[in-house]
């Protein structure tokens, strides 16, 4: 079977120069490294937001092959903050029904659509973020910090709700500093410094 | 026609010793202006006596290569004057290229048509229409360009989280772009209709107040300002609205990317 994602190559001028990335369906790998390692710059380049050159495999797609909007919508980037255009939450669904079935899982209660973008706290913002990418339907999410703000509960109720995802042939790349949720969600992590991958310790 | 009353050069100095007035009083409230009031006056009376004497000798050869060369240099001066009234340019000229391209397109063609189509004259490049025309077209189609990308480089900072945001979520470039292409739109296009307003209500417009100076009829005079008003509105639109379509396109990429590395640095 053809992995989900295969990165052979990713460069972006002397930044990222990174290789040889497999990632199953069902498969989550954890990337830690310190702040500046490059590690947004690698998951903006696998999305193509910013100039970068490789050769990346969907399903065994090549990316070049698709239009770039085709390629975010099955592999879904969530910057660590997150970025808003309207003033109110609801128009930044794309399908009404889907966000509402999902806040109940997020710990969100059902009028958060409503809400106001800017009176949004940080945790909130996050996990409405979330939301919005997930109702895309992506295929690999690419994930940074996504329980940095949020509190205990809401934190286990996101990790759940990623576990139920890899469950059903989804796969993640997980930016996080937390070695204990590296440990809980992803089945190996990638070491990053300096725009390039120095270890893959296999758990 | 009846001609207008000439101005002698007693005339003249009658009411540059009002000025100067001025100036004496900005002196003694010690305003910190005097210098530069004085040497605007100064610029503005040598300015306009030499473009006297060029547009006499320009209208005398009614040459097409001559008004050609002309309309030329006034599109390559104002060109100059939207890159200049940018706070970020975009690299390898692009703004100059891209708003002098517009800006000539634009008028240039509206031009053209009132020229052969609308006004008529004989032959249709006669400078004394061409020239202060292709003037009053220009300077309000710069004022509009100028404006418009200002405020789309502006609006594509502060929104880049916004945008990419969307982009994210799998929006094409321009879907992406949109709210800052209207607001972009709008201010270029601000200075037109608010002038369009208040036209005749608020100010007569300078040329049909020159006309009915001249001795023309109020109604002759007005009926040319409405044609002049036209043709700045319709070229305005289209230099805006190529301008900012044309820089949005560069600092997008084909790969629906936001390139802000396609600005200059401050």
């Amino acid at each position: 079977m053809a992995p989900l994602l295969q990165v052979v190559t990713l460069v972006r001028e002397d930044l990222l120069s990174v290789g040889d990335i497999t990632l199953r369906a069902g498969e989550c790998i954890a990337l830690r490294g310190a702040s500046g390692a490059g590690k947004s710059l690698l998951l903006r380049a696998l999305v193509d937001l910013d100039p970068n050159e490789g050769e990346v495999y969907l399903e065994g797609v090549e990316r070049q092959q698709m239009s770039a909007s085709a390629w975010r919508r099955k592999v879904a980037y969530l910057p660590a903050e997150s970025g808003w255009w309207a003033p109110q939450v609801l128009p930044h669904m794309s399908d009404k029904a889907g966000a509402e079935a999902l806040l109940a899982t997020m710990k969100l209660p059902p009028d958060a659509l409503a809400w106001h973008v800017s009176r949004l706290s940080t945790g909130e913002r996050q996990r409405l973020a979330m939301i919005r990418a997930l109702i895309e339907e992506p295929r690999v999410l690419l994930l940074d910090e996504p329980t940095a703000a949020l509190d205990q509960a809401a934190s286990a109720a996101v990790e759940a709700l990623l576990l139920d995802l890899l469950s059903r042939e989804r796969a993640i790349i997980l930016v996080t500093h937390d070695a204990a949720q590296a440990e809980r969600l992803a089945g190996r992590t990638l070491h990053m410094n300096k725009g390039r991958l120095t270890a893959d310790a296999a758990a | 026609m009846t001609g207008a009353i000439p101005l002698s050069w007693l005339d003249l100095s009658l009411a540059a010793g009002l000025m100067l007035a001025a100036a004496l009083l900005s002196l003694l409230l010690q305003l910190g202006i005097t210098r530069s009031f004085l040497v605007a006056a100064a610029r503005m009376t040598i300015q306009l006596l030499l473009i006297g004497q060029v547009l006499t000798w320009l209208f005398a050869q009614r040459s097409l290569w001559l008004t050609l060369a002309a309309g030329c240099i006034m599109l390559l001066v104002a060109g100059y004057e939207i890159r200049s009234r940018q706070e970020r340019r975009l690299t390898g000229g692009w703004t100059y290229y891209l708003g002098t391209g517009t800006l000539t397109l634009s008028c240039s063609l509206v031009l053209f048509l009132a020229l052969t189509t609308q006004i008529g004259p004989d032959p249709w490049y006669d400078p004394r229409y061409a020239i202060p025309l292709f003037g009053m077209i220009l300077g309000n189609c710069l004022t509009g360009i100028a404006l418009g990308l200002n405020s789309l480089i502006a609006r594509l900072e502060d929104d880049r989280r916004g945008i990419e945001a969307q982009l994210l979520l799998g929006a094409n470039r321009w879907q992406a772009l949109r709210p800052s292409l209207r607001h972009a739109l709008r201010s270029g296009f601000m200075p037109i209709v608010n002038s369009m307003a208040a036209t005749g209500v608020v100010a007569l417009p300078g040329m049909m107040t020159g006309q009915i100076l001249a001795g023309a009829d109020p109604t002759e005079a007005v009926r040319y300002q409405l044609l002049v008003m036209f043709l700045i509105a319709g070229a305005t639109s289209f230099g805006v609205i190529g301008a900012v379509m044309t820089t949005a396109w560069r600092v997008t990429d084909r790969r629906d990317r936001l390139r802000l590395d396609r600005l200059r640095q401050q």
